[in-house]
């Protein structure tokens, strides 16, 4: 894995780990249900326990979301949610907290913003880097330099299905941590954790991870739980959406800190 | 839109490929140009990575060759004819026009070609269930055919937008064993239907293959899918060489993903003499925003797994397409069509609904024929060429041109009949008391396990 001491994303994680616990990454889309609400359920996020917040764009094609997601994204764009806005929203949380905040998107807007320009505004912004889940390390050559030259993390995504020499080459690529795919599926709340994500995240830590952080379908603190004894982060989205989307930031703010509770400590102030 | 000059450009692109020795018809991806690749998610690699090898060894295994070869002539009905449209050529400048009637194939249309392969593949890889997407409905009959043909499961996801518009194709596929989905996402159409689809896949590829219907997509569908079809081609070259003696000046089809056209183009493209033309779906006109023409409008960008042109905004955001045919209502095209555009060697243009629909009743009324309004674009299109090449001519037939007739038009006379102001206000055929909605007593059958309960509802 390619480490450099100015890793936002990896710093964070290795806080969490100093406190000897795993760290926790929550989801919200960028612009929802507008965007001074998703810079405060993102600070919010931050002061109930989350170490890294992971802020989506909005998309039309979501290939891997869920209905939860996908109606979420959908709305915002409904209400105006332009890409650059992201920035703003990335600006806003960093200036009021210490987590670090990725973006998560989809990665036509990137290519269409181009992609060292969007790379430069991420930077300025404060943001950690991009977790980008239709962009694999084969296609990243662009992303690969502009990570480089802004200083950003580039979070790839292995999976159940990875072959063990895709999974060496996605973990040399990638900077931060490497996201562990749970389940083959799309993202969404599920009863249970798949078993399959304890022996990824072993396989990508064989093949040379430092830091893993899992995601797809935690939905509540004993999935936290469960996972944070093998993982070194543990990835909550929809569960945060729905949250949102039901009870607006405080319900964000009582949810992070019930999936803190997961990690086996006290809330930590941000 | 179409002006002789594009004519001799193509001539001097083939010219500097052919001269060189390259040939266009060895591309074999993941690259056409800067074009194709897998901008994908890192869950469905090994899919696509299965896929691949599976159908690279099936390329070069005489027995799965023989199996195809056998399916396509004693399943499909191949070779498809070559039929020349003589009163129809009177209205395109007397330029002889030569019908590629894939319309006669089995499931009528060229889809059976790439269902019937695929099929085969998913039954190597020992897969139990295919999943596809449709906007017509064309592919997903086909696809439901060959299920039910090879005893596989098969899931159709279709926008509820389209199923509407091709309620028919619907029942035909539940017909066939197979379960439709209507999908209610984004615009309701072909590219949401594929998102849908990509969405199964990756949590069912198991045991599930997804037969993607166009030359589009992740490698290696796009040159997956041009190899089933490239039939339509090399039919078509020996056919008209042996009823005229001679290559043809055009081969013409209608683009949506652009699986017929790159289908047909394919046996053409190192032949300098021959001009091609791919005719988009201008929809209202392309000056109105309401069209599916993205080679002509879009912009290079990264949608269901290829890097393509795109209808996009300025955020990188998809833009609804808009088409009275729901088979060319996709808002990107195949990695390999990008590249021709780019070159030169393809001329692309847009054709809007009133020029298709015109060639529609054209080649009803002059040729016997009820053409699909997906190919009627290319009729129109040839049309337009015809007229052009034979313009100031003595001898306006010894221009020859050979169209891609796609598929037939069964599925689109409540279509056509809306358009050419044929129903009264209920929707009936004017002045018969034919009925073209669902009789009396049909609610009583809706208990008959044909189909999904989901479209049961619809249709009610």
């Amino acid at each position: 894995m390619t480490e450099q001491m100015t890793s936002k994303s990896a710093a964070a994680i290795d806080r969490a780990k100093a406190q000897g616990r795993a760290a926790l990454i929550g989801y919200l889309p960028a612009g929802y249900p507008d965007v001074q609400s998703s810079i405060d359920a993102g600070i919010a996020m931050a002061r109930n326990g989350a170490d890294l917040i992971e802020i989506g764009i909005p998309y039309s094609d979501p290939v891997m979301d869920g209905a939860v997601i996908q109606a979420a994204t959908t709305e915002a764009i409904a209400n105006g949610f332009r890409v650059a806005d992201v920035f703003d929203v990335v600006a806003g949380i960093t200036a009021a907290t210490d987590a670090a905040v990725l973006v998560m998107t989809y990665w036509n807007p990137v290519m269409r913003m181009g992609v060292d320009e969007f790379s430069r505004r991420l930077a300025e912004a404060g943001g950690a880097g991009l977790i980008t889940p239709d962009l694999i390390p084969d296609e990243a050559a662009e992303w690969m330099a502009a990570s480089d030259k802004y200083g950003l993390d580039r979070v790839f995504l292995v999976a159940p299905s990875s072959t063990p020499e895709r999974m060496a080459m996605t973990v040399e690529a990638s900077r931060g941590f490497v996201y562990a795919v749970s389940i083959m599926g799309v993202t969404g709340t599920r009863q249970s954790v798949s078993s399959s994500a304890e022996k990824v995240v072993a396989d990508t830590h064989a093949a040379g991870a430092e830091r893993v952080c899992v995601g797809l379908g935690v939905s509540n603190a004993d999935h936290v739980r469960e996972i944070a004894a093998y993982a070194d982060g543990v990835i909550v989205g929809t569960a945060l959406v729905a949250a949102i989307r039901d009870g607006g930031v405080d319900a964000v703010a009582e949810l992070t800190k019930n999936l803190s509770a997961g990690l086996g400590r006290a809330t930590a102030q941000a | 839109m179409v002006d002789a000059s594009t004519g001799n450009s193509q001539e001097n692109v083939a010219d500097v490929f052919l001269e060189g020795g390259a040939s266009l018809r060895n591309a074999t991806g993941p690259y056409f140009g800067s074009y194709g690749g897998r901008w994908m998610p890192e869950s469905l690699i090994a899919a696509l990575d299965e896929v691949e090898d599976t159908f690279e060894k099936a390329k070069a295994d005489p027995e799965f060759l023989a199996q195809l070869k056998d399916l396509n002539k004693n399943y499909s009905g191949r070779p498809s004819l070559l039929t020349e449209a003589k009163r129809f050529s009177q209205h395109a400048g007397g330029a002889r026009i030569f019908l590629k009637r894939e319309d006669l194939n089995h499931t009528g249309s060229h889809k059976i070609n790439n269902v019937l392969g695929q099929a085969l593949l998913a039954k190597r890889m020992g897969k139990t269930r295919v999943i596809a997407e449709t906007g017509a409905g064309q592919h997903g009959v086909a696809s439901a055919t060959a299920a039910a043909l090879l005893g596989l499961e098969c899931v159709v996801y279709m926008g509820a937008e389209d199923c509407r518009r091709q309620a028919l194709n619907v029942a035909r596929m539940q017909l066939l064993g197979a379960t439709v989905v209507p999908v209610t996402n984004g615009s309701q159409t072909l590219k949401d239907a594929i998102n849908d689809a990509l969405r199964d896949w990756v949590a069912n590829v198991d045991n599930t293959h997804y037969l993607l219907g166009t030359a589009a997509g992740a490698h290696p569908f796009p040159a997956m899918v041009r190899f089933f079809h490239e039939v339509i081609g090399e039919e078509a070259r020996a056919q008209i060489l042996e009823q005229t003696g001679r290559l043809p000046d055009v081969v013409c089809a209608c683009i949506g993903g652009g699986s017929n056209a790159i289908g047909l183009f394919h046996s053409f493209l190192d032949d300098a003499s021959v001009k091609i033309y791919g005719f988009e779906a201008g929809g209202d006109g392309v000056e109105t925003g309401r069209h599916a023409a993205a080679i002509t409008l879009g912009r290079p960008g990264v949608l269901h797994g290829a890097r393509s042109y795109l209808m996009q905004d300025e955020d990188g955001q998809t833009v609804e397409s808009h088409s009275i045919s729901a088979g060319l209502d996709y808002p990107s095209v195949g990695p390999e069509h990008s590249y021709l555009a780019d070159i030169g060697r393809v001329t692309y243009e847009p054709i809007t609904d009133t020029e298709a629909m015109d060639a529609f009743r054209l080649l009803c009324r002059t040729e016997g024929i009820i053409p699909a309004i997906e190919s009627s674009h290319a009729l129109a299109g040839a049309i337009k060429v015809g007229k052009q090449l034979t313009e100031g001519k003595e001898n306006p037939a010894d221009t020859i041109i050979i169209v891609n007739l796609s598929g037939r038009g069964d599925k689109d006379v409540e279509t056509a009949a809306e358009w050419f102001n044929m129903l009264d206000e209920e929707g009936h055929v004017k002045g018969t008391t034919l009925s073209t909605r669902k009789p009396k007593g049909a609610s009583e059958r809706s208990n008959l396990e044909i189909g999904t309960e989901e479209v049961s509802k619809d249709q009610n």
